[in-house]
C-alpha cells in the first residue's frame, strides 16, 4: 500500500465537497475491492474519503411499489432485512449468496454498483428490478448507468446515496459461482414486472452486466422455463476465463434462466 | 493403559493456545532493532540480466541496504542445494545448474528472487525496490512439461535439452516378456496436475546475528530446523554449524513446502551481519504462490498387461516430471525413489518397469507436497487398474481383490518389500460402509432426476516411516533419515521430551505425550514435548513422509526403556532389592512378591537427590537419550471408495459419500487420525476437481491468487464415513504405520474413477472442474460426435 490521506465526512455534502477540493481520491465503503487493490499497488489514490460515518447512506425503506436501500448497506443487511425479504425475496437472496461472511458483513450495495465488476452480483438485480440509482446530483435508470466492464455513468466525484428497486410479482437469481472466487461466472436474474418480465446476466458477458430480449420477449408472453426451450445467447459476447471458455458460459446462461424462472416461478 | 495413553482420543493439547490466539508464530517474533526485507522478484519467466542499478533505491527513506547476487557472491555465499544424487540410466549424475539464492546473470522463473532491500519498514523497502533498475533481455520461456526437452529454450547450460536425468527402475526384459505374452494390454495417459501447497500460515524468516557472541539465530517456519541449519552451514555456508541456532515455533501447516532451505530464510541470516540488525521478512499470498515449491506436474504413458485369467502380469510407465527452474532441496528424489516403488500398488505384479525424465522449466521449482511421489504413482495405478477392470468386464472391487498380494512380507519388483497388510479385509469395510451392494439403485434413482452417478475405488499403498538411513543412502539420499529423542525427566516426576521430530499442524504435544503417559504411567498433564529449536533438541531428521510416529516416536520409546532400566537401577538401591528383582508396572516400581513399591515420581526425586547411592556404580540423574533407526518403510494401506453425482447441465460434481478404510497399524489416537484423513481426503479432493496451477505460454501464473486457484472449501466435501482395520507394523516398536498423508494420495484415483464411471468415459483429467465435466458429458450424450 502507498501512503494516503484518511478523510472521514459525517454529511454526503461535506464527502462531496471534500471530493472536489482532494486530488487523486477515491470513495471508500467497505473496502473489499479497493483495499486489496492497494494492498497490491494496483492502486494508489492519494486520498481516501471514507463513507462509514454518513447515517444518510444508512436504512431501508418501502413506498409503493419500491423498495429503496442506502448506499452504505451492508450485504448482510440487505440478507437479513425483514422489509427486502418481504418485499423482493430473490434480493435478499442474492445478497445473501454474495462472497462470505466476511465479505457481506462489509462490503456494500453502493461499492458493488459503483464499481461495476462483470461478475458482480447487484448489477444483475439492478438491471432486472429495473433499478434507479439515486446520487448526489441525479437519478440514473440502472439501463443507462452499467457501461462496461467497471465502467458506469458515474462522474468523478458524484456519490451514490441509494438504490431504488422496483417490486416484481416474481423474481428469483440463479448464480452459478466461480469455483475460486465465489463470485458469478454465470448469474441470471428475471423478475416479472406489470409491464413484462426483465432478464439480466452477470459474470457471463465480455461487455459487463447485460439484459437478454429475446428471454424476456418470451417471458413477457408465458413466465415459464418452457418459454426460453430453443433461446439462446451467442457465444461471440461471452467472456472466456480459464474456468470457463465462451461456449461454457453461453450454455450455462441457458440453464441459469431456466432454472431462475423455474425457482420465480415456484416461489407464486 | 492410563486415560492418556495410546489408543485414547484425547483433545489435542496445543489447541487451546492456537485457537485462543496465543500461538506464536514466526511473524509473532519481533526482534529490538529489527529491520524488513523485501524481495525484488522477476517479472519474467525467462531473462538474462544485463545490469542491475540499485543507486536509486539505496537513497530511498529508511533504507538500510540494497543487495544482489553479487554481494552474495563477494561473500562467497554458496547456491541452495539439492540434497538427493539421482543418476541416469547411462550412469551419470543428475545435471544440477547453479541456484544462487539471489540471482546471477539470469532469472529463470516469474518470482525468481533479484534483488532485496532491507529498511527500517516493510513500505519502505516495497517502494524502494520498485526504483530499482534492472535491465532484462527477455528471452523466451518453456513452460510445458511435455514439451520441455523439445524445446529450443535453454534453462540451465548443464542441460542443453533441459533434461535433469533419465532415470529407471525396474525389470525391463522381464517386464516385456510379460508385455508379449499378455492376453490383454490397457493403456493410459495423464496427466498429474501441479499444485501450489498453500499453508495457512506462509513462509517467514528472521535472521539474527549477535556481534558478541558471534552467534547467528534464524526462526524459520521449518519442518526440520536442524536440517536446516545443516544445510545453511555446511553447504550454503552462511553460518558454522555450532555458531548457528534454528527455531522453528509454531508452524502453520507445511504440507512438505516448509522442508526446504529457502532463498530468503537464507538471505535473513546473511544480511543480518551485514546490516548489523535483525533482519525480518513474511512472505505474503501473492510470493507464496510465486515462490513457494510446487507440487506434483507429471505427464505420464502407462500401460498394464492381464493374462487370460485376468491376472497382472506386466506394468511399464514412462513419466516426465516437472522439476521446474531450479533443483529444490529434495526434488530430485519426489518423482524416482518416491514415486516408482510405490507401482506395485496393492497387487502382485511380476514385473514392473519404469522410466522417468526429470526435466527444467521456466516455472516455480517442484518439490515434496503431501504425499510426495506416491500420490502420483497411485494415480498411475489406480487409474490403469480401474480402466483394466472396465476393458475387460470385470467389477473393479473384484478384480482388485483377485490381484492383491496376500503372503508377506512380499518383495515387489521395485525394490519395496511390503512387511504387513490385509488388503481384501479393508475392501469388505469399504464396500460394506459404502453400501455398495444397493449403487446401482442409487444410480437407477439418480438418472430419474437427470444426473449421473458413479463410484470410484482406490486402493491405496504408500511407503512412510522414511526411512531405513542404510537404504535411502545406497539410493542417492545425502542424510540419513532416523529420529532422535531425549527424555528428561525431573526431580517432581514430570517428563520433558525432546524431539527431533516438528509439529506444525500434527498434534505431537499430544500424541508423544500420550506414549509417555502410556509407558510411565503418569499424565499427559506432566509431560512436556519440546521441539523445533537447535539449541535445545541436538539434532532431529524433522516431519515428512508421515515419520514422525513410526520412526520420532519410536526413538521416543527407546529413550523411555533406557529411563525404566535406570529407574530400576535407582528403585533396587532405595528399596534395598536387587535390580532383577525389580518390576515396572502401572506406573510404579515395585519388587516382585512384595508389597514394597513406589511411584515413578518418587523415584525420580531418589535418582536427583542421590542419597541411597552408595559409590560411584550408578549416576544420578534420570535423563536418557536414543536414536532410532528404522528398518524398514511402513505400509499404510487401505481403500477409499468416492460416489459422486454428476448435473450433466452446468458440469458440477457433487461427492455423494466418501468411505475410507485405512489400515495404518496401530493408532495412538482416533480422533487425529482421522483429522489427518479428513484433511487428507480434501486435499485429494483440491487436486481433483478445484486445484490447477496454470502458467501461460510467456511463463506468467495465471493462477497466481485465491481468485484462479481454487482451494477446497467445506461445502466442497461430504461427511466422511472413515473406518479402520488394524494389522501392526512389524518394524517399528510400536506397531505404527503412519497416516498424515493417506488421504491425499487415496483420494484423486478414487474421484476421477468415479466421475468416469458415471460418464462412461475416460476422458477427463484433472482438475474435473464443472466445465471439464460438462464437455465430457457432452461426449458422453453424443458417442457418435466425439469420434
Ligand atoms: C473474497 C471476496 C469475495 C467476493 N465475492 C463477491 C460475490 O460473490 N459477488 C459480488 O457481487 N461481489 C463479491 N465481492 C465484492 C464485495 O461484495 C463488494 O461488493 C465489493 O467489494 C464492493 O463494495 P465495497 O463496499 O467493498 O466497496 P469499496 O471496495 O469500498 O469500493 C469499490 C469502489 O466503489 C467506489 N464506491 C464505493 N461506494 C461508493 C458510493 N457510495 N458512491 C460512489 N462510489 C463508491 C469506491 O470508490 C471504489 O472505487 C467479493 C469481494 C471479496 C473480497
Amino acid at each position: 500500500m502507498y501512503a494516503f490521506e484518511y478523510h472521514r465526512p459525517t454529511s454526503v455534502k461535506e464527502a462531496a465537497s471534500l471530493a472536489g477540493q482532494a486530488e487523486d481520491m477515491k470513495f471508500l465503503a467497505g473496502g473489499h475491492t479497493l483495499l486489496p487493490t492497494m494492498k497490491l499497488r494496483l492502486a494508489g489514490p492519494s486520498n481516501l474519503i471514507d463513507l462509514g460515518q454518513i447515517a444518510e447512506l444508512r436504512g431501508i425503506e418501502r413506498s409503493g411499489d419500491t423498495i429503496t436501500i442506502g448506499a452504505m448497506m451492508k450485504h448482510a443487511e440487505v440478507a437479513s432485512s425483514a422489509e427486502v425479504k418481504q418485499a423482493i425475496p430473490a434480493l435478499a437472496e442474492m445478497a445473501e449468496l454474495i462472497g462470505d461472511p466476511h465479505v457481506r458483513n462489509r462490503g456494500t450495495i453502493g461499492g458493488s454498483i459503483a464499481n461495476n465488476d462483470p461478475s458482480a452480483d447487484y448489477p444483475a438485480a439492478c438491471l432486472a428490478l429495473n433499478a434507479t440509482i439515486i446520487t448526489n446530483q441525479r437519478k440514473i435508470a440502472a439501463d443507462d448507468f452499467f457501461q462496461g466492464i467497471f465502467t458506469t455513468a458515474l462522474e468523478e466525484g458524484e456519490i451514490i446515496t441509494q438504490v431504488s428497486f422496483k417490486i416484481p410479482s416474481q423474481a428469483a437469481y440463479a448464480k452459478f459461482r466461480n469455483p475460486a472466487s465465489r463470485y458469478a461466472l454465470v448469474g441470471v436474474f428475471v423478475a416479472k414486472h406489470a409491464d413484462g418480465a426483465r432478464v439480466a446476466v452477470t459474470g457471463a458477458g465480455s461487455n459487463g452486466v447485460f439484459r437478454v430480449p429475446e428471454m424476456e420477449q418470451a417471458l413477457s408472453g408465458n413466465f415459464a422455463p418452457e418459454a426460453l426451450d430453443g433461446i439462446a445467447v451467442s457465444q461471440d459476447e461471452m467472456n472466456s476465463d480459464i474456468h470457463a471458455d465462451a461456449a461454457y458460459r453461453a450454455h450455462l446462461v441457458g440453464v441459469m434462466a431456466r432454472r431462475a424462472v423455474q425457482a420465480a416461478s415456484a416461489r407464486g | 493403559m492410563t486415560a492418556t495413553g495410546i489408543g485414547a482420543p484425547v483433545r489435542r493439547k496445543e489447541d487451546q493456545r492456537f485457537v485462543t490466539g496465543q500461538g506464536r508464530y514466526v511473524d509473532d517474533f519481533n526482534r529490538p532493532g529489527q529491520a524488513h526485507a523485501y524481495f525484488l522478484r522477476s517479472p519474467h519467466a525467462h531473462a538474462a540480466i544485463r545490469s542491475i542499478d540499485t543507486g536509486p533505491a539505496t537513497i530511498m527513506p529508511g533504507v538500510i541496504a540494497v543487495f544482489t547476487g553479487d554481494d552474495l557472491a563477494a561473500d562467497k555465499i554458496g547456491g541452495l542445494i539439492c540434497g538427493w544424487m539421482i543418476h541416469s540410466k547411462d550412469g551419470s549424475p543428475m545435471k544440477a545448474g547453479p541456484h544462487p539464492a539471489l540471482a546471477q546473470g539470469k532469472v529463470r522463473y516469474v518470482g525468481d528472487h533479484v534483488a532485496v532491500v532491507i529498511a527500517e519498514t516493510l513500505a519502505q523497502a516495497k517502494d524502494a525496490a520498485e526504483a530499482i533498475v534492472v535491465d532484462y533481455d527477455v528471452l523466451p520461456a518453456v513452460v510445458d512439461t511435455a514439451q520441455a526437452t523439445k524445446a529450443s529454450v535453454q534453462v540451465h547450460e548443464v542441460s542443453p535439452d533441459n533434461t535433469v536425468f533419465n532415470w529407471h527402475l525396474g525389470n525391463k526384459d522381464e517386464t516385456e516378456a510379460a508385455f508379449a505374452r499378455a492376453k490383454h494390454v490397457t493403456k493410459i495417459d495423464l496427466v498429474n496436475n501441479r499444485l501450489v501447497p498453500n499453508p495457512i500460515e506462509p513462509r517467514a524468516a528472521v535472521g539474527e546475528y549477535d556481534f558478541g557472541t558471534d552467534n547467528y539465530t534464524l526462526y524459520t517456519t521449518s519442518q526440520n530446523p536442524h536440517v536446516a541449519r545443516l544445510v545453511l552451514s555446511a553447504f550454503i555456508g552462511v553460518a558454522p554449524e555450532h555458531k548457528l541456532r534454528v527455531i522453528a515455533p509454531d508452524v502453520g501447516g507445511g504440507f512438505g513446502s516448509k522442508i526446504f532451505i529457502y532463498a530468503e530464510e537464507t538471505v535473513c541470516v546473511w544480511a543480518a551481519k551485514k546490516v548489523k540488525r535483525p533482519v525480518k521478512w513474511t512472505s505474503d499470498r501473492s510470493e507464496a504462490f510465486l515462490s513457494d515449491a510446487h507440487g506434483r506436474d507429471h505427464v505420464t504413458h502407462a500401460e498394464m498387461a492381464t493374462d487370460e485369467n485376468g491376472k497382472i502380469i506386466g506394468l511399464r510407465v514412462h513419466t516426465t516430471a516437472n522439476l521446474g527452474a531450479y533443483l529444490s532441496t529434495f526434488s530430485s528424489s519426489v518423482p524416482t525413489y518416491l514415486y516408482a516403488p510405490l507401482l506395485s500398488g496393492q497387487y502382485d505384479i511380476p514385473a514392473i518397469y519404469c522410466e522417468v525424465d526429470g526435466v527444467y522449466t521456466n516455472t516455480a521449482p517442484v518439490d515434496a507436497y503431501r504425499g510426495a511421489g506416491r500420490p502420483e504413482a497411485t494415480f498411475v495405478v489406480e487409474r490403469l487398474v480401474e480402466k483394466t477392470a472396465r476393458e475387460l468386464g470385470q467389477n473393479p472391487a473384484e478384480f482388485r481383490r483377485k490381484n492383491y498380494i496376500t503372503q508377506f512380507p512380499h518383495a515387489t519388483p521395485v525394490i519395496m518389500t511390503y512387511d504387513t497388510g490385509d488388503y481384501a479385509a479393508s475392501l469388505d469395510k469399504a464396500l460394506e460402509i459404502a453400501d455398495y451392494k444397493n449403487f446401482q439403485q442409487r444410480k437407477q434413482e439418480s438418472a430419474r432426476r437427470g444426473k449421473l452417478r458413479g463410484i470410484g475405488f482406490s486402493s491405496y499403498i504408500e511407503a512412510c516411516g522414511i526411512a531405513p538411513s542404510q537404504a535411502v543412502g545406497s539410493l542417492g539420499a545425502g542424510v540419513g533419515l532416523w529420529e532422535s529423542a531425549e527424555v528428561r525427566v525431573n526431580p517432581t516426576g514430570s517428563v520433558e521430551v525432546l524431539t527431533g521430530s516438528h509439529s506444525h499442524g500434527q498434534g505431537h504435544e499430544t500424541t508423544f505425550a500420550q506414549l509417555v503417559s502410556d509407558r510411565l504411567g503418569i499424565s499427559i498433564d506432566q509431560v512436556s514435548i519440546v521441539h523445533g529449536d537447535t539449541d535445545k533438541v541436538q539434532f532431529g531428521m524433522g516431519t515428512y513422509g508421515s515419520r514422525s510416529g513410526a520412526v520420532g516416536m519410536s526413538a521416543i520409546a527407546k529413550a523411555i526403556d533406557k529411563v525404566i532400566a535406570k529407574g530400576k537401577k535407582v528403585a533396587a538401591h532405595v528399596l534395598e532389592a536387587s535390580e532383577g528383582d525389580i518390576e515396572f508396572k502401572d506406573g510404579r516400581f515395585g519388587v516382585a512378591g512384595t508389597d514394597r513399591s513406589m511411584a515413578f515420581g518418587e523415584i525420580a526425586l531418589q535418582a536427583y537427590i542421590a542419597h541411597k547411592f552408595s559409590g560411584q556404580d550408578l549416576e544420578p540423574g534420570l535423563k536418557e537419550g536414543a536414536f532410532y533407526d528404522p528398518t524398514n518403510f511402513t505400509f499404510p494401506a487401505g481403500v477409499h471408495i468416492c460416489e459422486v453425482e454428476i448435473d450433466p447441465d452446468t458440469g458440477v460434481t457433487k461427492i455423494e459419500r466418501w468411505t475410507a478404510v485405512d489400515d495404518f497399524g496401530v493408532i495412538i489416537n482416533p480422533m487425529i487420525v482421522e483429522g489427518q484423513v479428513h484433511g487428507g481426503i480434501a486435499q485429494g479432493v483440491g487436486q481433483a476437481l478445484l486445484e490447477g496451477a496454470f502458467y501461460d505460454e510467456s511463463g506468467q501464473l495465471i493462477t497466481a491468487s485465491f481468485n484462479d486457484y481454487c482451494m477446497p472449501r467445506a461445502i466442497d466435501l461430504p461427511s466422511f464415513q472413515v473406518g479402520m482395520t488394524v494389522t501392526p507394523c512389524p518394524s517399528n516398536p510400536l506397531g505404527i504405520k503412519g497416516c498424515g498423508e493417506a488421504g491425499a494420495i487415496a483420494a484423486p484415483p478414487a474421484v476421477i474413477n468415479a466421475i468416469t464411471d458415471a460418464l462412461g468415459h475416460e476422458d477427463i483429467a484433472m482438475p474435473a472442474t464443472p466445465q471439464a465435466v460438462w464437455r465430457a458429458a457432452q461426449k458422453a450424450r453424443m458417442p457418435m460426435a466425439a469420434e
